[in-house]
């Protein structure tokens, strides 16, 4: 069973490397972008009938710094 | 006297860090590798040093903070062992969950190294004892993940607490209240970006690191 998990930084956490794509999407001539946060796609191939739970554990111990980030898990 | 330097893949300031703890104890540290699950018996000080476990992957020393040695860590940090990390070590620290926080990439995203001026916050400490408060000392950084954050009341709390070892005086990775070290709520356990052992030597070109080792380690002889 695959499940996307997506990391993304907490609101209010600073994030440079957000502010530099911004820049270069500017640069670009892309004008109109208000903000631009960068975060992390995690792909999981997991068993069927792996538990919410278990999941959930997975991205607060590892996948995700809950200090700075917050995911979110979809069952694909 | 008992030293350890915990040693991962992609770790590269080991032997500066084993050489400094050999300077002081005149004895060389143990190199114990992260699959270990235990440290040598009476240990009695803990190095976590510098470079680029596991390659930074996924997050700078995320890794590294859940491989076996570091519950080993934990646990002897639990029962008051000096523990000290130095920039990817402070970083393991803080994924470990052992310090608050956690750093993030430079606020100007470049690698930054250089030497720079720090301010000694709290020269009360196990490791910062033999600084005078507000002192100025010189120490080299060289990271790229430094920029210390945690919630603003955490940095409350710590600041209150007189957790911050160290602050920049210059602006050097847009770290949270310019913080370079933390200590622990027992204070057995530092965590900092610049390299203290890299200043050791006059060869090196200050030796505003030596007193950090001294005062660790001489308080544990």
């Amino acid at each position: 069973m695959k499940v996307n998990v997506y990391v993304t930084l907490k609101p209010g956490v600073l994030d440079p490397q957000g502010k530099a794509i911004h820049h270069a999407l500017e640069g670009l001539g892309f004008t109109g972008v208000a903000d631009v946060r960068a975060g992390r796609f995690i792909e999981l191939d997991v068993a069927d009938g792996t538990s919410d739970a278990d999941l959930d554990a997975m991205c607060a111990r590892l996948l995700a710094n809950t200090v700075i980030e917050n995911y979110r898990i979809e069952r694909a | 006297m008992k030293t350890a330097v915990i040693v991962f893949p992609g770790s590269n300031c080991d032997r500066d860090m084993a050489v400094a703890l050999e300077t002081i104890t005149g004895k060389a540290p143990a190199m114990v590798w992260h699959r270990e699950s235990e440290l040598p018996a009476g240990t009695d000080f803990i190095a976590l040093p510098g470079g680029f476990s596991y390659g930074d992957y996924l997050r700078s020393g995320a890794m590294a903070a859940r491989s076996p040695i570091l519950r080993a860590v934990a646990a002897a940090a639990g029962r008051g062992v000096p523990v000290l990390g130095v920039c990817n070590g402070f970083q393991v620290l803080t994924e470990a969950g052992l310090l608050p926080g956690a750093l993030m990439r430079n606020a100007g995203l470049n690698f930054v190294c250089r030497t720079v001026p720090l301010k000694v916050e709290n020269s009360q400490s196990l490791f910062t004892a033999s600084y005078s408060s507000d002192e100025e000392i010189r120490i080299p950084v060289a990271h790229h993940d430094g920029n210390y954050f945690a919630d603003e009341d955490t940095l409350d709390r710590i600041e209150g607490e007189g957790r911050v070892a160290f602050r920049y005086l210059d602006s050097v990775n847009g770290s949270a209240r310019d913080i370079a070290g933390v200590l622990s709520d027992a204070g057995n356990v530092l965590g900092m970006m610049p390299h203290p052992e890299r200043a050791i030597d006059r060869a090196h070109g200050g030796t505003d690191g030596l007193r950090l080792f001294e005062a660790a380690l001489g308080a544990l002889a």
